[in-house]
């Protein structure tokens, strides 16, 4: 027969999945590899669903969205962040931030088109430019200062093919977030060398001890920044399949043809829920960032006492630990953890090159299971360390 | 300014007791290291205020959530309504404390609508509550009436939902 789809064939399958076939079977396992709350959605969102449903919410939207939630949101992002979107067309309703990466990037690349991103990345936006055609220039950050992203490699990285730059910050999976400061050089290197900004600000509202940089609300960013947003961590919503992009019309105009013509709108029931969550849902998710932020101080510190040095993280819910003190590589680490110990955490290495050396732990997992897992991590580390 | 400083610092030590108070209304058990680590306080400055707040009273006692039913032991709980006519000086509160002083009286309230107190009574038995109810609450002075009703299954209580847990539904590994 003849050969697949090249663009889809260069891509390795995920490397995150390898060994949790395994997990999956073994009891007694405790899990920190979830990157989802592990929170189910706040009642009052689920019970606002349920009335949707009842009341024959059970159709098409908009190709947009609803636009009652399409204001929502732009309000929402006014008063947080003052940044200003028109709900007729600058707000686009997407099936997750997933999807809005992927219409994003195919609305931006052409084939040869360089994206720079900062590794270790989330693990969908390689494959995701390779798919839309681009090429990506990943560029490594260091734990040793916190995974900032490092502008002055990315001047360097910056060519006359580079189209795009992706942020991520708050970030998966080292849970840095990039000062104000920087993304503002970030933002200037973009006007100097004219080229666009997408930024994935799903966990904007998990943030600790600091406060959250809109990139779109930065000076000179708006006009070309596209600007992704989600409802799945901050409310717990990842099953619901919701989230939104904003753009300058041209530029969401593209997004939206894609959009159109590939998902016609996202589940009815869904955005009437994330209509819910951005009306009332204010009180749950701050409830949800504190319990965070408890455990998020409580594993610091136990890894750092037991020897996986960790600089604080300040957003989202990973903590991301060298575990150089052990002289076992990643790969290693995780499926000896496991095997050993039967605890599932995510080796750095998926994450990019420089993510080697470390691991990614979720505590979006109860306490006293965080508990468990970092005393049998402990034991683990003590038997490695040389 | 100094006054400002010093209200400023009133309100922070405030939301540190509020956060102590919030976790060990989670769980009794969580140890002054532990919490200390997730205030990001020292551990002395936690045992400090936990002491604190147990001589102020505002810590009244840490008790254990038990689902009786469960372990097989049955207990009857009913709701009383009771009518009282209030007295001068005292109101309803010498009426109450007599009441309250059952060791089978869980709760006293004093409540707004057709009647003046609600009591929480438990027991072995329907019966038992009856009887309590017969000889002990009806009869004392003041009281003029008493409206029981039974609990017959309990859902929710002190936050505490009495159903089997949700299991945990994700995926043990997601991106
Ligand atoms: C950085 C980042 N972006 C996007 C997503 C996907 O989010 P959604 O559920 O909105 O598609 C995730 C989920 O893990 C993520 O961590």
């Amino acid at each position: 027969m003849k050969p697949l789809s090249q663009a889809v064939a260069s891509v390795p399958p995920s490397g995150i999945r390898r060994f949790f076939d395994v997990a999956a079977q073994l009891e007694d396992c405790i899990s920190l590899g979830v990157g989802e709350p592990d929170f189910v959605t706040p009642w009052h969102i689920r019970e606002a669903a349920i009335w949707a449903i009842e009341k024959g919410f059970t159709t098409y939207t908009s190709n947009y969205g609803l636009f009652t939630l399409r204001q929502r949101i732009a309000a929402h992002l006014k008063a947080r962040y003052g940044v200003e979107y028109s709900p007729e067309s600058e707000v686009l309703v997407t099936v997750g931030v997933s999807e809005g990466l992927d219409i994003a990037l195919r609305a931006l690349v052409n084939p040869g088109d360089e994206v720079i991103l900062f590794e270790p990345s989330y693990v969908s936006y390689v494959p995701c430019v390779l798919f839309a055609g681009g090429t990506p220039v990943c560029l490594p950050t260091d734990y040793r200062n916190g995974f900032q992203p490092d502008v002055e490699r990315l001047r360097r990285a910056l060519t006359h093919r580079t189209k795009a730059i992706l942020l991520c910050y708050p970030n998966n999976p080292t849970g840095a977030v990039a000062t104000r400061e920087t993304l503002e050089e970030i933002v200037r290197l973009a006007v100097e060398h004219d080229v666009y900004l997408v930024s994935d600000e799903i966990y904007d509202r998990l943030v600790y001890e600091t406060e959250h940089t809109c990139v779109a609300a930065l000076p000179g960013a708006a006009e070309r920044t596209i600007l992704l947003g989600g409802f799945s961590k901050s409310y717990a919503m990842t099953g619901w399949r919701i989230g939104y992009a904003c753009a300058p019309a041209p530029l969401l105009e593209m997004m939206m043809k894609v959009h159109q013509y590939t998902m016609l709108c996202a589940p009815i029931v869904a955005q009437k829920a994330a209509e819910e969550a951005l009306e009332r849902g204010e009180t749950e998710v701050e409830r949800m960032r504190r319990e965070y932020d408890r455990r998020r101080r409580l594993v610091v510190e136990r890894l750092n006492d037991m020897g996986l040095e960790c600089v604080p993280p300040q957003g989202a819910f990973y903590v991301f630990p060298s575990i150089r003190c052990t002289g076992l590589s990643s790969e290693e680490f995780t499926e000896r953890l496991l095997w050993e110990e039967r605890v599932a955490v995510v080796p750095g290495n998926v994450f990019g090159a420089s993510g080697e050396g470390h691991v990614r732990l979720s505590y979006a997992t109860s306490l006293p299971k965080i508990e468990e897992a970092l005393r049998r991590i402990e034991r683990f580390v003590l038997r490695h360390r040389g | 300014m100094r006054e400002q400083q010093a209200g400023w610092e009133v309100a922070m030590e405030h939301e540190k007791e509020k956060a102590i108070l919030e976790i060990l209304e989670q769980d009794a058990r969580t140890t002054p290291e532990q919490i200390a680590a997730m205030l990001g306080l020292e551990v002395e400055q936690v045992r400090q205020a936990i002491r604190r707040l147990e001589t102020a009273g505002i810590i009244r006692r840490y008790k254990t959530v038990i689902d009786w039913d469960r372990f097989g032991e049955e207990q009857v709980f009913a709701f009383i309504d009771v009518k009282v006519s209030p007295a001068r000086e005292v109101g309803f509160d010498d009426v109450a404390e007599r009441i309250y002083r059952f060791p089978q009286v869980h709760a006293v309230y004093l409540v707004s609508g057709d009647h003046d107190l609600r009591v929480i009574v438990s027991g072995r038995t329907m019966k038992e509550i009856a009887a309590f109810v017969a000889e002990r609450l009806a009869p004392l002075d003041r009281v003029q009436a008493t409206y029981t009703q039974f609990v017959l299954k309990r859902y929710k209580e002190d936050g505490e939902v009495y159903a089997e847990a949700e299991p945990d539904r994700r995926l043990v590994v997601a991106p």
